[in-house]
């Protein structure tokens, strides 16, 4: 049994050491919107925040979060700053199929959070590890840019 | 030889219409779309609705539609349809997507298709004509009730008014008594000019459960008592398991179950990671049986020997041998198209719950009545007994056209007594896909002393996909599919002969991919447009106006395309500017890629300039997504796309050899909407896709010289030659 | 100069090794490596020695399950494949008598006279004591034998004459045990005998000479089988001479350390096989035995560690934020754990870029108490124009090194 701190909640989790907290999220607490996409940190989909930085939860091992807080997309939209790159997600209309826009939202958010008014090239870096099987990256570069400005 | 703006199929789509009252009061409205689920039981004479509109005492509208919501913006598309006829605000309307209520559920089996970029134009007629019998039934209800005329009252806002008397009553006050209204015939549409949403980009309706994590796919289905396992099949089709480890998979924290079918087998736990590593601890072992000696070499022997023949014939006009024999200048070519994968970012996945007497289905899936004949083909119940609930897909891209892996789900599932999620790993996702066909084309084509295209001959070779899907659908042995792009060229050509030559891949399954014939085809003759236009001498620009023939809107959009990118102007060292051109799903497209090409033969895609005309336009917002998204699909392809395969199993499994395209090296690309609204209404969901490809060979001719002729093309910028398949500048 | 190892013909070390079970318990291993109940002491010795002498390491079969051998060696003159050792009489080691596994293992001659290639690590094996090396026999005896024919060698003339090893074993092997050398501690010769004779660390990091035999500069670092092992010895600038003991500690028991990067390639695999599941104190035995290997200045400089700052959007960046950054993140610093944190890694600051190269085209993997942190191989997605560019990026920006790397290294 193990606690972890996920949206503010802390939970105890019975679960295998090596269990990836993307299946603790998802299988154990319900929290189905960090998506399972590839398991090998290639496409981003299960992207959350570790103590305020982006990773791949696919990748992370449940008995190496310890004790620091984890935020999914559930609860990014508590946050001010979560919730204007929500917004301009929609502003922008950038959701095809969505299934990659949970791990694309909080790419984004990590970026603002550290980067208030990124240039072109600072999206790139930051938003090249997630894939968007719809393409819809024209219009992730145009809401990042809109939700920096609208801050 | 028809016009090109008359290709296609030119159907009278016409709603057939009931009404009933609504369990617990208010309207139902039945009505049977064409091309959607149960159209062809309509034919028999049956009525078996396949659309529900349903206004409760409440005023609540609700739609029931069971179109899959991929992505396309569907749901929203449809919604204006009704909203508009119907006269209530778009966000007035709900709608479900899954028949939750068993009495929604077809008793015959008919398609049920989201595919084919049809949905759009499926609905467009009927889903008005449902929206405003709806309206005038209501108004009609409204002006008994006050035994005022009909033509006094109007509906405003979810309303009926009668300005005259200043009375109002709202539809849910109405919808007993509109049930009770005959359905009017004809149903006379709105007039365009007074459309309000229609034309508009209103927020769309599945998008903000999208941006916090809260819509639920296929993937995300919890139900009580749900275990979850990981399926894992023969890595060469037509193996067979030969054994596995069952108890260090049972020796897994959580692992729970082990079944099997002859090919396959799921490791069942707790969760989805004891289902991994339980897995992982099965090590599976497989008889490969007759398939293990397939390779990507051999897959192609077959199909270029195959290609040697003659094929079926899909057109011909004009004496094309002797055309060709008195051509001034002649080119033979070979264009080769990889199998494919669809990746959807959602890997397949199938929950059910299967009881003695009864199932219930879990999925996203494009064709529910399939997958619904798959469980009741596997566990023996009759379909009726099968609920399916239809689920948001994780994008489909003609994956979830099939429903194999629900009738696999299915026999695994019936094995055990509790609901269980059953998924394919990225891994299983990829290696065990159908895939788009290997299409092996060759194209000879001729031009006269004054650089005209006298003679076209274009035979293509692949697998048949109609024929395993839908065989009553071949017409004499032809899938039209395999020459749809093909025979009907924007271009006029006075000797023209298109063949097809059916040759099924040995141990594999194919299946249709974005953009299915076009995406294929248009590569080809848009490749060979362009190398025609070099040959003759000629601007590729020039070059296809001057073969527009009479097609004002292929015209407007080449013009439009043209416009917009600079054709024409100094481009940077390095740079080349390419065109394609097609007519696909009832729309007109043309669409110019810049490129950057490096002296090391690194490609960076600048900016793409798409002019469409698709016809009246529901959602400009969608259209222009659709063709964003639908260029990035294809132009991913076109760099870095192939399954190849050795000893009978797919050699790529995950996006570290299966590449996407990145955020990074994603081009600007800006869609001009130059649409027609008195043409009939056009497909869009795929028209993006198709002119990728071409796009993209033709903007490397341009910088470089080197002309492609096989997918994928990053490999080969900085590959050794490969003599029949490039073709340097002057060739 | 001191003498690093005694040896003598007679003197017997001995050496208990015992497995501690929390090292054990939470490795995923093999099914060979349960312990048994009801063993002989012997056996129980044999598989902890086993373990320390990572036979596993080329003996274990692809899919990881029995010791039937898999491991292959491209050299450059052919290839050879390890052998089958579960105690199968006619594939395996079932026919050797004691008399001839010593023979085996200290004169790399096997049954029937042949010549064993000394990719068989025999010029260190036959440091063992008796007793170790009958214990080691002793335990492979007690796993079920099954029946796999190793694969036919491919080498080159005259490679492929198994008898000019004669020749080349009066060169290059020692056939010698291994002595206590009295000017040192318990811990130092412990250290020793698990580095030289059991672990065989010099086979990888102690540079061949022309006949492919061990050369004197011990441990001043080599390439082998397509990856570089690095300088061990106490040099400063290219060795370990800057390593903390609990980095080196660190490093060998878990994979990892802090600010050097983690294990990959074949030292991953010994990591995974023998170094993470010996008892802490033979891995501080080790490091005291490291510690005192002189000073060789070869090799390319350690990483210091720096990150470059502001080197600009570029080719290789692009493809790192695209493939790369999702685990390693553009610091360095490792996004979903240590095993993932570049920075300060030998391998970017090696300007030949050996390592990267070939963790880029082979991927590397390794079992932690965590689960398997395990890198994918890039070369089917990736041209080679771009693996070279980012190679040349990384070696600059995280390991201050301006090389650029050729892109036909990444060609099949
Ligand atoms: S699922 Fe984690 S990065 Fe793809
Ligand atoms: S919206 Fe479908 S994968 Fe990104």
């Amino acid at each position: 049994m193990r606690t972890i701190l996920i949206n503010g909640e802390s939970h105890d989790v019975d679960v295998p050491d090596d269990m990836p907290l993307l299946w603790v999220l998802r299988d154990i607490l319900g929290l189905t919107g960090t998506k399972y996409g590839c398991g090998i940190a290639q496409c981003g989909a299960c992207t959350v925040h570790v103590a305020g930085q982006p990773a791949r939860a696919c990748q992370l091992p449940v008995s190496l979060v310890g004790d620091r807080p984890v935020t999914t997309i559930e609860a990014i939209g508590q946050t001010a700053l979560g919730q204007r790159v929500q917004e301009a997600w929609l502003e922008e209309q950038v959701i095809q199929c969505g299934y990659c826009q949970s791990g694309q939202i909080m790419a984004a958010t990590a970026l603002l959070q550290t980067t208030p008014a990124p240039s072109d090239d600072d999206i790139d870096d930051a938003m090249s590890g997630n894939i968007c099987r719809c393409g819809t990256y024209v219009r992730i570069r145009a809401a990042i840019h809109k939700a920096a400005s609208n801050a | 030889m028809r016009k090109p703006h008359q290709i296609g199929p030119v159907l009278n789509r016409r709603a057939i219409l009931r009404a009933a009252l609504a369990t617990g009061g208010g309207l139902m409205l039945s009505g049977v779309i064409p091309g959607l689920p149960g159209a062809r039981a309509e034919a028999a004479g049956a009525f078996t609705p396949n659309a529900f509109i349903r206004i409760d005492r409440e005023g609540a509208i609700t739609f029931i539609m069971r179109h899959a919501e991929m992505g396309q913006g569907i749901y929203t598309g449809v919604a204006m349809l009704i909203a508009e006829e119907l006269e209530v605000p778009l966000d007035k309307i709900t709608l479900e997507a899954a028949p939750a209520d068993t009495r929604y559920v077809d008793k015959a089996a008919g398609e049920e298709v989201t595919g084919g970029s049809a949905s759009t134009r499926d609905s467009w007629i009927p889903l008005r004509q449902a929206g405003a019998a709806a309206r005038i039934m209501l108004l009609r209800a409204a002006a008994a009730r006050w035994s005022v005329p009909v033509e006094s009252c109007v509906a405003r806002e979810g309303a009926i008014l009668h300005p005259d008397s200043g009375r109002s009553l709202p539809y849910g006050a109405l919808a007993e008594d509109a049930a009770r209204q005959t359905v009017p015939d004809p149903i006379p549409l709105k007039d365009p000019a007074q459309f309000r949403l229609i034309g508009t980009s209103p927020q769309r309706m599945d998008t903000h459960a999208k941006s916090n994590g809260s819509a639920l796919f296929g993937m995300d289905v919890r139900v009580d008592g749900m275990k979850i396992g990981r399926i894992m099949a023969c890595p060469v089709k037509g193996g067979t398991l030969a054994g596995f480890d069952r108890d260090a998979a049972m020796k897994i924290p959580g692992v729970i179950d082990i079944i099997t079918l002859p090919d396959a087998l799921a490791v069942i736990g707790a969760h989805s990671w004891a289902a991994i590593s339980g897995l992982r601890a099965a090590n599976p072992q497989w008889n490969f049986g007759r398939n293990a000696g397939v390779s990507s070499a051999t897959l192609l022997e077959a199909l270029k020997n195959a290609s040697a023949k003659t094929g079926l014939v899909a057109k011909k006009t004009g004496d094309v041998e002797s055309a060709l024999a008195s051509a001034s200048t002649r080119i033979d070519a070979v264009y080769e198209l990889p199998f494919l994968a669809h990746a959807a970012l959602e890997p397949i996945n199938t929950t059910l719950h299967i009881r003695p007497d009864s199932a219930d289905v879990w999925v996203g899936t494009q064709v529910p009545i399939r997958a619904r004949q798959e469980v009741a083909d596997a566990t023996g119940l009759p379909p009726e007994r099968i609920t399916v609930h239809n689920h948001l897909i994780g994008g489909g891209f003609g994956r979830r056209l099939d429903s194999n892996s629900i009738g696999q789900a299915a026999r695994l599932a019936k094995q055990v007594p509790y609901p269980v999620k059953l998924f394919w790993t990225r891994e299983e996702d990829i290696r065990q896909d159908q895939f788009r066909p290997f299409y092996y084309d060759r194209i000879t084509a001729g031009l006269d002393d004054k650089g005209m295209i006298k003679a076209w001959h274009h035979r293509t070779t692949g697998s048949f996909v109609l024929a395993r899907w839908a065989p009553e659908g071949l017409q004499n042995g032809l899938d039209s599919d395999a020459v749809e792009g093909a025979t009907e060229t924007p271009y006029a050509i006075p000797a023209q002969r298109n063949e097809a030559v059916q040759c099924e891949p040995e141990g594999l399954t194919t299946l249709w991919w974005r953009g299915v014939g076009p995406t294929h085809n248009v590569f080809v003759v848009e490749g060979m447009i362009d190398e025609l236009a070099h040959a003759a001498g000629n601007d590729p620009l020039t070059f296809r106006r001057r073969h527009l023939g009479p097609s004002p809107r292929g015209l407007k959009v080449l013009d439009e395309a043209a416009k917009q990118s600079g054709w024409g102007r100094i481009l940077p060292k390095g740079h080349g500017l390419g065109i394609a051109l097609h007519y696909s799903f009832q729309s007109w497209a043309a669409t110019i890629l810049e490129v950057r090409v490096e002296e090391n033969g690194q490609i960076h895609l600048v900016r793409a300039d798409t002019a469409v005309d698709c016809g009246p336009v529901v959602f400009p917002d969608a259209v222009r997504a659709q063709i964003q998204g639908g260029l990035i699909f294809g132009l991913t392809m076109a760099l870095y796309n192939e399954i190849t395969f050795r000893d009978g199993q797919a050699e790529q499994s995950n996006f570290h050899d299966y590449r996407m395209m990145r955020l990074n090296e994603a081009p600007d690309i800006r869609v001009h909407l130059v649409s027609d609204p008195t043409a009939e209404i056009g497909g869009i969901g795929e028209v993006g896709t198709v002119a990728a490809a071409p796009a993209l060979a033709n903007a490397i001719f341009a910088a470089t010289g080197k002309r492609l002729r096989r997918i994928p093309f990053v490999p080969q910028m900085n590959a050794p030659k490969n003599p029949e398949n490039t073709g340097e500048k002057g060739a | 100069m001191k003498r690093r190892i005694v040896f003598s013909a007679s003197a017997l070390m001995s050496l208990t090794i015992g497995l501690s079970s929390a090292a054990q318990a939470q490795q995923a291993q093999p099914e060979t490596q349960q312990p048994a109940s009801g063993e002989s002491a012997q056996v129980t010795r044999g598989r902890a020695l086993f373990v320390a002498a990572d036979c596993a390491a080329c003996h274990l079969s692809q899919d990881g399950r029995a010791l039937t051998g898999g491991r292959v060696f491209t050299l450059p003159f052919g290839s050879i494949h390890a052998v089958n050792i579960t105690p199968d009489r006619e594939t395996g080691i079932g026919a050797y008598t004691d008399k001839a596994w010593l023979k085996m293992l200290r004169k790399g001659v096997g049954l029937g006279g042949k010549h064993l290639y000394p990719v068989m690590p025999y010029t260190s094996y036959t440091l063992l004591s008796d007793d170790d090396a009958l214990a080691i026999k002793a335990y492979l005896f007690t796993l079920p034998a099954i029946h796999a024919p190793a694969p036919k060698n491919s080498l080159s003339f005259p490679f492929n004459q198994r008898w000019t090893m004669i020749f080349w074993n009066w060169f290059n092997n020692p056939n010698r045990r291994m002595a206590t050398d009295t000017t040192h501690s318990a811990q130092w010769n412990r250290g020793a005998y698990l580095a030289e004779a059991l672990g065989h660390c010099g086979q990888c990091h102690t540079p061949r000479n022309f006949m492919f035999g061990l050369s004197s500069r011990a441990y001043a670092g080599a390439v082998q089988v397509g990856w570089t092992a690095y300088n061990l010895t106490s040099d400063r600038e290219h060795g370990l001479g800057a390593w903390s003991d609990d980095d080196l500690f660190s490093y060998l028991s878990t994979g990892h350390a802090k600010g050097h990067g983690p294990a990959s390639g074949p030292m991953a695999e010994a990591i995974e096989h023998s170094l993470s599941q010996l008892p802490a104190d033979d891995i501080r035995a080790m490091v005291v035995y490291l510690r005192d290997i002189p000073a060789q200045p070869d090799g390319p400089s350690r990483n210091h560690g720096q990150i470059a700052e502001n080197d600009g959007p570029s080719a290789g960046r692009h493809v790192f934020q695209q493939a790369c950054a999702g685990c390693h993140m553009e610091d360095g610093s490792g996004r979903q754990s240590d095993w993932a944190a570049l920075g300060g890694s030998h391998s970017l600051s090696d300007p030949s870029a050996t390592n990267l190269v070939s963790v880029l085209r082979e991927g590397t993997s390794l079992q932690t108490a965590h689960g398997a942190m395990t890198m994918q191989k890039f070369t089917s997605a990736y041209t080679p124009e771009e693996l070279s560019a980012l190679s040349s990026w990384m070696l600059h920006h995280f390991g201050g090194v301006n090389a650029s790397v050729d892109p036909t290294k990444f060609r099949p």
